[in-house]
């Protein structure tokens, strides 16, 4: 013991005289102060589970000697008596932009976006800046630094909050004292990254989340091959993302949601980013368990909504009203998990937040010791700086918190803030306590006076029998000021004391009578019982947002608090419209089994089936929609002409209600397609309405491959003021194909050669297509550019899967037909842009009777749920028979879709996706009953009015919890609503 | 001269001219007999019997009756009748094309436009409205967009030469776009702190249009003059709202300005303020049955049962269309009723919401919006129920009798390139 103590003895003093050694020094004789100071009879957090009751905390040059209850104390030591006041370690703020100048947005807005980069010699994406180095923009702020302190923090880690690659961080211990020689822990903190773009640049790409995600996939490839050395130019980002590899690596994910996006980056190669949270990770958390990060909380809890205005309140949804009571649970919830988390004031609207918001969590369940973790060892061992800060061990640097009391506790004083061996005092800690009861007389008058609240703002409250005075009281440095009106309240006069305190809690001074008269004044403190005001103050939050709302999935209205499961279900005497050979049967039955149809026909025996008279309606195989936006965080990457590289899979949006609805319509799978900012769009997902699972459990398992493609107005921009991206003419458009299908093939030949190839995730995906790995379905108005890509398509030996909208297809049916080209169209869309002057109702017919496949979609969320109607119109237009109008929304989108083997009809052996209809399904007047998927019942409709009811009486529970949060004096916010903007082709994302 | 008729038939074709050519006016009686009528006022006639001359209904009954037929009889045995459909609220005929800024006549800017006239910028050679016949949409109210008194609509039918012969009540209406309660911005909905002064500025206006009114107007105020007919009450005010607070907030501002004539557009919320509707007798034309409700929590089929909510309390209520892909999505009109048939109504109301409760609203009862003696032969022959698109297939229509063509630029490329594939 002894031997470690001299030990580290002999390393501070090197260190010591290092740091100093070849300064100059003019305005005096060089000292070096080798004293020790030992804080004495304090409970000391030496972590938050390690505390010495009764202790000695000794510190020498900024760093903690030894710790202890009975430890040796040498002769050069100060001794600081706390008389049991506790010592905590200071916090760390993982999460800050402390001292960095804001980045500035580009002042460059010209009338056409931004292709190009704005930088040479970096990586071509003005967006990714690993080169970036916090410490090159740091300024200590002390003001901010101050109130960093106050909160209770010593070091923070800070970095620029700017861009998807943002560069290195720096640990920065908030000395005030000393220079940034001393503050700088680390300047390299580790590495940063988040989805959103950098306001210095207007460079377009990305445009969207899911650009974001390709870019940083295509980033690593590019890194690791620049490291191989097979890269001839300088690229000084390459290098730096190359050269921060192994730092941790932080990733502003911000959402539950986007932290699972981020990890599945991190996964493909091989990097375990620690994510900034979002506070709603307690909806999904088993998937955030599974992700093994680490997760940055921001502490940023909504207030209550002010819900005073019935009208107003109204638009309030249930998802936001149950954030307000769930989210403080999050914490809690986290730590329930063993999932390890740090807090951050990041998303505070002030530090000063820090206490109450820590508090809220802790009475929503968090234990303390995981709240002080949070804020001191975690941080530490995320920065890998857990030998160094985060804990009071010896060797570490002497970063701690003097108070009165338990730290989280809202009475507790923070007396000093010492980082570093330099102390920052906030409240003196001699200051006696004065608080309690005292009854005195003045000129024989006797009054009663209670002082209670903060030492550091105590208030008074004076009596006299009955009456209660005004009265006010100030203390500092050992003497209060005290006045008080007189009892006579028809003068303005007053009774002033001045009066210093001493160890005994006696008040001793004189009191001034309002004639100037002075008396003097003694008095001891009668009962030092805190007052029961104050005590009612921290009860104010108790009782009315502590019980629990429960999850649902997903967390809002309509979710499922259990998710159903799949059940063995038989359907009697339905009418079935099989969309197989046997055509509609009636009065028939079909059991349901495993997910499965097992059987199908007259009379059968339940089993142990659950049976459902389906007497007089009508059992589909459920609707497949071609063409959908719904269900998705982002709909088009438009930052470049091609976007192969991004994919609809990386940001399913599996909250969106829209899959309710389209449930409610009987829909069951869906193609999410990219939309058509571009010729060469992004991947599909093809996804099934499974509502309240995960995002990735939606995807078809062994999903066939698909991609968007798109031709006409919207690839050349013709709708809006964009003339400088290529192709702005059908010409052009032609070219691209023919382009990149070159350039693939090239790529695809040289990665088959088996020699060296850089891994091109763009090309990759278009070699697929040329492989005929991967399906295209395209965006298509007018004749001449269908036959184009057919064309185009030949040439390089593959078929175009689908024509997808198609509203000239009828013009070149015989040409589709005899390719081999699906057509998926509106049932009578037109007139909304040029391009469908000759859209027809009748379009669907044509092609169907020229023998091409066809499919009636949606491209609406609105439509979609009536996708049933849709195909009715093409027995209006056009005489297409009841069976083959319904196979326009279920067997044949399912054929373009590849997934005819297991969806689109009745017939055994396929997925048990059906659907009971009140009337024929074709008619106006049929509504879906029953959604099942895989045996699951994902809609129903008698379900359904339970669940309204449900909504309505939870809604009108928080509602009135939030009045009485309201009543009782906390903040509440008006009410605001984000609206889900409903995506088509022509969107694009907002936020990004 | 028949050379030079083909040759004329052929250019047309080749430069894309494809409206039809309205019908001339009815010159002989026309007989309807066997088919089922559906009336429009809630009554169903099977094997009826409509005869009607000079574009008006002379009879009205069942084909049992013995009375002499008329003029041409067509024997729709099995088919089903039904007056034309009337769309209130629509801008068809103001825009052909969305994205074609030229062809883009819907909105004036500015706020204070009760002066502005539809009317006149009705193009009754639009394809698009040509394309509502073969529905069986046979009227509407043309109405202009824009900010707050958006300006005068008129109600036309949709086969004629020029939008004069087109006009079926010139100048019907004023419309007014009520504040909203809450406003977007970039996807994030807020409360809108002027809606007050907002609400205040409208009743500002129509007390200095009265006082203008009933003054000596020493100088012409185009404007407050077009207000005139909706304080004497000949012209009807529109408030196109969807609040709660806004109907409350619209009514007693029609109370105040003693405004009788007051219609409800759009209607949302309108289930909510029934109560204060039926006192003041005002009737709701209600936004697009086919839309997404407005909010996650809302019922998934509550814009599909609105019209019986509100219908089923004693509120005459309408149809429209407007929104997103309004003109050309205006020919389901039919297929927005039958819609409300599977929520609730029964099929003769639901015709009603299309028939004659939007004749009485937009004032043209009297003539339009059922079949009966003496009204106009506004009305066609289906198939099958026409307010459910599988059987919604027309083969005649008349409007005031004249028999319309149910050809369109659609039917022709149809017709074209089926002919083209047959080969």
């Amino acid at each position: 013991m002894l031997k470690n103590y001299l030990w580290f003895i002999a390393i501070f003093f090197v260190l010591a005289i290092n740091a100093q050694d070849y300064f100059p020094k003019n305005d005096g004789v060089k000292t070096q102060n080798t004293n020790y100071t030992a804080f004495t009879n304090a409970k000391i957090y030496v972590t938050p589970t390690q505390i010495i009751e009764k202790g000695t905390l000794l510190i020498k040059d900024g760093k903690v000697v030894n710790s202890g209850s009975s430890i040796t104390i040498p002769k050069n030591t100060v001794i600081v008596n706390l008389n049991g006041k506790s010592i905590y370690p200071s916090f760390i703020d993982i999460y800050s932009d402390f001292g960095i100048e804001k980045p500035q947005a580009s002042a460059s807005r010209s009338r056409s976006a931004q292709y190009n980069p704005s930088r040479t010699g970096y990586y071509w994406n003005d967006h990714v800046m690993p080169e970036n180095n916090a410490i090159t923009k740091f300024s200590y702020n002390k003001k901010e630094a101050t109130e960093l302190l106050k909160a209770g923090f010593g070091v923070v880690n800070t970095h620029i909050h700017d861009g998807i690659v943002r560069g290195t961080g720096a640990l920065i211990a908030l000395n005030n004292t000393k220079g940034n020689e001393q503050r700088i822990i680390s300047e390299t903190s580790g590495h940063y990254l988040s989805f959103r773009k950098s306001v210095t640049s207007s460079q377009y790409y990305p445009g969207s989340i899911m650009g974001s995600i390709a870019l940083l996939k295509q980033l690593y490839i590019d890194a690791d091959w620049y490291a191989k050395g097979n890269i001839n130019t300088k690229d000084l980002s390459l290098e730096a993302l190359n050269a921060n590899k192994n730092l941790t690596q932080f990733f502003e994910a911000g959402s539950r949601a986007n932290i699972i996006r981020a990890d599945k980056i991190g996964d493909a190669y091989g990097i375990q980013y620690v994510m900034l949270g979002g506070g709603d990770e307690y909806e999904r958390i088993s998937d955030i368990k599974a992700t093994n990060a680490k997760i940055i909380l921001p502490l940023n809890f909504p207030d209550a909504y002010d819900v005073e205005d019935p009208f107003a309140t109204a638009s309030l949804s249930l998802e936001d009203m149950r954030a307000w009571n769930q989210k403080p649970h999050n914490p809690k919830i986290l730590a329930d998990n063993n999932i390890d988390f740090a807090f951050t004031t990041f998303k505070l609207k002030s530090v000063k937040e820090l206490k109450s918001k820590i508090t809220t969590a802790i009475k929503a369940g968090l234990s303390k010791e995981k709240a002080l973790a949070a804020l001191t060892t975690i941080p530490a061992q995320i920065l890998n700086k857990n030998t160094s800060i985060g804990s009071l061990k010896n060797g570490y640097l002497a970063n701690f918190l003097i108070t009165s009391g338990d730290i989280f506790d809202k009475e507790t004083t923070l007396y000093e803030n010492w980082v570093q061996g330099e102390k920052t005092v906030f409240e003196s800690l001699n200051t006696k306590n004065i608080l309690g009861i005292y009854a005195f007389n003045i000129n024989n008058q006797p009054y009663e006076m209670v002082i209670s609240g903060k030492l550091s703002k105590p208030k008074t409250k004076i009596t006299t029998g009955s009456h209660t005075l005004g009265s006010k009281i100030n203390y500092k440095d050992d003497w209060v000021n005290i006045s008080f009106t007189t009892i006579d309240t028809t003068k303005q006069e007053f009774i002033r004391i001045v009066a210093k305190v001493d160890n005994t809690n006696t008040l001793t001074g004189k009191s001034i009578l309002p004639n100037g008269d002075t008396l003097p004044f003694t008095v001891k403190v009668s009962d030092v019982e805190g007052d029961e005001d104050d005590k009612k103050d921290t009860n104010k939050e108790a009782n009315i947002n502590d019980t629990f709302f429960a999850v649902s999935y997903p967390n809002k209205a309509f979710g499922f608090t259990k998710l159903p499961e799949a059940e063995t279900l038989l359907f009697k005497n339905a009418t079935v419209w099989t969309g197989e050979a046997e055509g509609i049967l009636k009065n028939t039955d079909v059991l349901i089994k495993n997910g499965k149809i097992a059987k199908i026909g007259k009379g059968l025996s339940s089993g142990g089936a659950k049976v459902i008279d389906a007497t007089g309606k009508h059992l589909t195989a459920g609707i497949i929609d071609e063409h959908s936006h719904i269900a998705t965080a982002s709909v088009n990457e438009g930052g470049q002409n091609s976007s192969a590289e991004v994919t609809i899979e990386d940001v399913i949006d599996e909250t969106d209600t829209n899959i309710y609805r389209n449930l409610a319509g009987g829909v069951t799978s869906i193609q999410i397609l990219h939309g058509s900012a571009n010729p060469i769009g992004g991947r599909s997902a093809i996804i099934k309405l499974k509502w309240g699972e995960s995002a990735d459990n939606l995807i078809y398992s062994n999903t066939p491959k698909f991609i968007k493609f798109a031709l006409g107005e919207n690839v050349k921009q013709s709708n809006w003021g964009s003339y400088s991206r290529f192709p702005q003419s059908r010409m052009g458009v032609e070219q691209l194909y023919i382009d990149y299908f070159t350039r693939a093939k090239a790529y695809d030949d040289l990665k088959k050669s088996g020699k060296p190839y850089k891994k091109d995730i763009e090309l990759e995906v278009i070699a697929e297509i040329l492989n005929k790995e991967r399906f295209i379905s395209c965006h298509s108005y007018v004749q001449s550019e269908i036959n184009m890509l057919m064309k185009v398509a030949e040439k390089f030996n593959f078929n175009i899967n689908t024509f997808t909208h198609i509203l000239e297809g009828y013009k070149v049916a015989d040409k589709m037909a005899e390719h081999g080209v699906g057509g998926s169209t509106f049932s009578d869309w037109w007139a909304y842009k040029y391009e469908v002057n000759d859209a027809i109702p009748y379009n669907a017919s044509i092609m169907h009777n020229a023998g091409v496949t066809v499919a009636i979609n949606s491209d609406d969320a609105e439509m979609s749920r009536r996708l049933n109607q849709e195909a009715a119109k093409s027995i209006k237009y056009g005489n297409v028979s009841d069976e083959d109008a319904w196979k326009f929304v279920t067997l044949n989108p399912a054929k373009l879709l590849h997934i005819d083997d297991r969806v689109g009809s009745i017939k055994i052996g396929k997925d048990a996706d059906v659907v009971l209809w009140s009337h024929n399904p074709l008619s106006v007047y049929a509504k879906a009953e029953k959604t099942i998927i895989e045996g699951v019942t994902y809609f129903d409709i008698e379900r359904n009015k339970s669940m309204q009811e449900a909504i309505k009486l939870e809604k009108n529970t928080l509602i009135n919890l939030m009045l009485k949060a309201k009543n009782k004096g906390l903040k509440t916010q008006a009410i605001k609503k984000k609206t889900k903007e409903l995506l088509h082709c022509d969107s694009i994302d907002k936020e990004i | 001269m028949k050379k030079l008729t083909i040759y004329i038939f052929i250019l047309s074709i080749f430069i894309g001219f494809a409206q039809q050519t309205p019908a001339p006016k009815q010159n002989k009686a026309i007989t309807i007999e066997g088919a089922t009528a559906h009336l429009g006022n809630g009554k169903v006639i099977d094997n009826a019997l409509i005869m009607f001359e000079n574009g008006k209904i002379t009879y009205m009954g069942s084909a049992l009756t013995k009375i002499a037929r008329k003029g041409e009889i067509i024997n729709a045995k099995g088919k089903h009748v039904y007056p034309g459909f009337i769309v209130p609220n629509s801008t068809l005929g103001l825009v052909e094309i969305d994205a074609v800024r030229a062809s883009d006549d819907d909105a004036e800017i500015g706020n204070w436009n009760p002066n502005i006239r539809s009317l006149i910028a009705y193009n009754a050679e639009s394809r698009v409205v040509e394309s509502m016949r073969p529905n069986g949409v046979l009227l509407g109210q043309i109405t202009p967009r824009g900010a707050r008194l958006t300006g005068t609509s008129s109600i036309v039918q949709f086969d004629a030469w020029n939008w004069e012969d087109a006009a079926v009540k010139a100048d019907d209406a004023v419309h007014l776009n009520w504040p909203q309660n809450f406003k977007q911005r970039r996807g994030v909905v807020s409360q809108n702190k002027e809606y007050k002064t907002q609400t205040l500025k409208i009743h500002e206006y129509f007390s200095n249009a009265k006082a203008y009114l009933n003054g000596s107007k020493a100088t012409t105020h185009l404007p407050f003059e077009a207000l005139s007919g909706v304080f004497n009450g000949s012209k009807k005010l529109f408030i196109h709202v969807d609040e709660e607070k806004g109907i409350i907030d619209a009514v007693s501002f029609s109370q105040k300005h003693k405004l009788q004539n007051i219609v409800i557009v759009g209607g949302y919320q309108a289930e909510n303020t029934i109560d204060l509707l039926k006192k003041h007798n005002i009737p709701v034309v209600l936004r697009r049955v086919h839309s997404l409700p407005n909010l996650d929590d809302n019922d998934y089929d509550l814009p599909f049962k609105l019209a019986k909510t509100l219908t089923n309390a004693g509120i005459t209520v309408a149809l429209e269309t407007s929104g997103d892909m309004e003109r050309m999505n205006t020919r389901n009109l039919p297929f927005y009723a039958g819609t409300t048939v599977a929520h609730g109504l029964t099929k003769a109301q639901a015709l009603q919401l299309i028939t004659l409760n939007a004749a009485k609203i937009l004032g043209i009862d009297e003539n339009y919006g059922s079949l009966e003696n003496g009204k106009s032969a506004t009305l066609f022959i289906s198939e099958g129920d026409a307010l459910d698109m599988k059987t919604n297939k027309i083969s005649y229509a008349f409007i005031d009798g004249r028999s319309i063509s149910l050809e369109t630029h659609q039917t022709k490329l149809w017709k074209r390139y089926s002919k083209k594939l047959e080969k």
